[in-house]
């Protein structure tokens, strides 16, 4: 079995965001980058597929700068084979994002391809399914339980009050969500064994965007609150607020 | 804007889901600015409860694409019918739903368009849309100028209230062209008990470390119950640890939620978590520890023992609302 992962360097989710001065981008001074959460549970996923089959390839893309190298890096040390970094500076238009990854995934001749169900930095939910599309492949997103067995995957994923099981056949794309797996720590091994894996770099075929970022800010603070009391006394004081000024009871 | 808007309603087994309201709410938003006009487009397997009452909520025309394989979710087919029907179109809306996630990318790219996830707000600007969505979930918003036609937006739950205008909603079909079932959708399994989920929800009651076992989550539900149109949600650290399933957690790599009213029960507030709250209307907090960072974010907040407060609280609540 032949997969391919697409993994995204982003913020640590603990990071506090200070925009850039350029009133578009995040000022990126002394911010820790890590995988994107999501797509390491695409890697685990990769990964425990290829032990089970006993044979086959991983290989991990990143689209990004020089950076991105790093965390294609951390994918290796988990065990994947090999990398491509597709060099770009990236675009806030997920479907030119998807159509440099379509040019690049559809010639490799995958099984599976599987991503994050979004990117904790831009939260698009988007780009593997474009790339599905894109590529004329079936695709099931956020999948929390995924199941093989020859050529079809069935697949659960939360929707609003239930779980929806889809079914269909590879090659596919799948996206991943939290509760799939638990993605494994890179061991000292891996992390050896990762510096001698291939990992080639050429540039990506974005496509043009067809949208425009305008600008990027903080939210509004909320108005500071207050503390209503202490204790069990509190509450009959705190149900009156709700009622007369929040009006939310 | 002057065109025509398509708002994609969403239905399951033949009724529509309450979100195709605030999809309407939104879609009127850009027709109103330039005189144009909404069709909400209802795809099923046959005729759908209330379909009637979308000229209530916004709906110049109700427009229905009817196919066998549209009982539940058809990918394929949906998106086959949307992109079919896109050219009349000056903009498509979506709800930013596990369906609305999944289907508004892949008609953006059969259409070769960009497409604005989980926005905010927006509004027409000539022909094109800008919108604002919130990144880094909910750290920053960004501002999107969408210039292609058709713009495709999906629009978060909770943020464009439902408002009557009283429009036609003259009924009218929508040819479902062939299409290739690359996926099917099987069944939806119900969970255990069915619950409300913490991004479509009024009221969401969440639970943190400070309940100490997963046992005392009775304590959160019996609260969200009293309300009667409450979820429940979970910081990270108790997901993280198994004691509730990850559909519930609430924060950065869990869900954003807008509902009216938030109640954060033993949660510190780490950024993470505050991230996805911090739109939620009002905001309170019962926490033993009063430099805890929620109280921060709370509107407002009680200091003490949960386990004291909460059953007390869902008393008061109980009175208020006539639950049991």
């Amino acid at each position: 079995m032949k997969i391919a992962v697409c993994l995204k360097r982003v913020p640590d989710t603990t990071s506090k965001i200070v925009i850039g001065a350029d009133g578009k981008s995040i000022n990126e001074a002394g911010l820790k980058f890590v995988p994107n959460p999501y797509d390491e549970f695409a890697v685990e996923e990769a990964l425990a597929l290829k032990e089970k089959a006993g044979a086959g390839e991983t290989v991990v893309y990143s689209l990004g700068g020089d950076s991105a190298a790093e965390t294609l890096r951390t994918a290796l040390a988990m065990g994947v084979d090999r990398a491509v970094l597709l060099k770009s500076t990236g675009s806030p238009d997920g479907l030119a994002v998807a159509q440099a990854l379509a040019a690049e995934l559809g010639t490799g001749g995958y099984d599976l391809i599987l991503f994050g169900k979004l990117a904790v930095d831009d939260y698009n939910h988007q780009v593997g399914t474009m790339t599905a599309e894109l590529l004329g492949l079936p695709c099931i997103t956020s999948v929390a339980h995924l199941a093989i067995d020859g050529g079809t995957i069935e697949a659960e994923r939360e929707v609003e009050g239930g779980i929806e099981v889809s079914t269909c056949s590879l090659p596919a794309v799948v996206t991943c969500d939290k509760g799939l797996n638990n993605p494994r720590l890179p061991s000292l091994k891996g992390i050896m064994a990762a510096k001698k894996k291939p990992l080639e770099t050429r540039p990506a075929a974005l496509g043009n965007a067809t949208l425009e970022l305008l600008g990027l800010e903080l939210p509004p603070e909320r108005q500071a609150g207050r503390i209503v009391g202490e204790g069990v006394e509190a509450v009959p004081v705190l149900v009156e607020l709700l009622r007369t000024e929040a009006k939310v009871l | 804007m002057a065109g025509r808007i398509l708002a994609v309603m969403e239905q399951r087994e033949g009724a529509l889901r309450m979100v195709s309201r605030e999809v309407l709410a939104a879609a009127r938003r850009l027709a109103d600015a330039g005189g144009g006009a909404v069709d909400a487009l209802v795809l099923a397997a046959g005729p759908v409860a209330d379909a009637d009452s979308l000229g209530r909520f916004g709906a110049d025309r109700v427009l229905t694409a009817t196919h066998p394989d549209f009982r539940l979710y058809q990918p394929d087919g949906f998106a086959a019918t949307i992109s079919g029907a896109a050219a009349e179109y000056a903009a498509i809306v979506f709800a930013a739903t596990a369906t609305g996630r999944d289907l508004a990318p892949r008609v953006a790219a059969r259409l070769k368009v960009a497409c604005a996830s989980d926005v905010t707000a927006l509004a027409a600007e000539g022909d094109a849309v800008t919108v604002t969505r919130p990144v880094y979930a909910g750290k920053a918003l960004q501002r999107l100028r969408l210039t292609a036609i058709p713009a495709i937006v999906s629009v978060r739950p909770n943020t464009f209230p439902p408002a009557e205008s009283g429009r036609a909603g003259e009924a009218s079909t929508v040819e479902v062209p062939a299409f290739a079932p690359r996926v099917t959708v099987r069944e939806i399994k119900a969970p255990a008990e069915a619950a409300l989920d913490v991004s479509e929800a009024a009221v969401v009651v969440s639970g943190g470390r400070g309940l100490r076992e997963p046992a005392n989550f009775k304590l959160i539900e019996e609260l969200a119950a009293a309300f009667g149109n409450a979820a429940v949600g979970a910081s990270r650290a108790v997901v993280d640890a198994g004691w509730r399933d990850h559909g519930a957690q609430v924060g950065q790599t869990g869900k954003t939620v807008s509902p009216g009213l938030y109640i954060a029960v033993g949660i510190s507030g780490a950024i993470q978590h505050l991230a996805g709250m911090r739109t939620a209307g009002t905001i309170v907090a019962i926490n033993k520890d009063k430099d805890a960072p929620i109280f921060k974010s709370a509107d407002y907040g009680i200091v003490g023992d949960l386990f004291e407060i909460v059953p007390r609280l869902t008393e008061e609540v109980r009175k208020v609302r006539g639950t049991q």
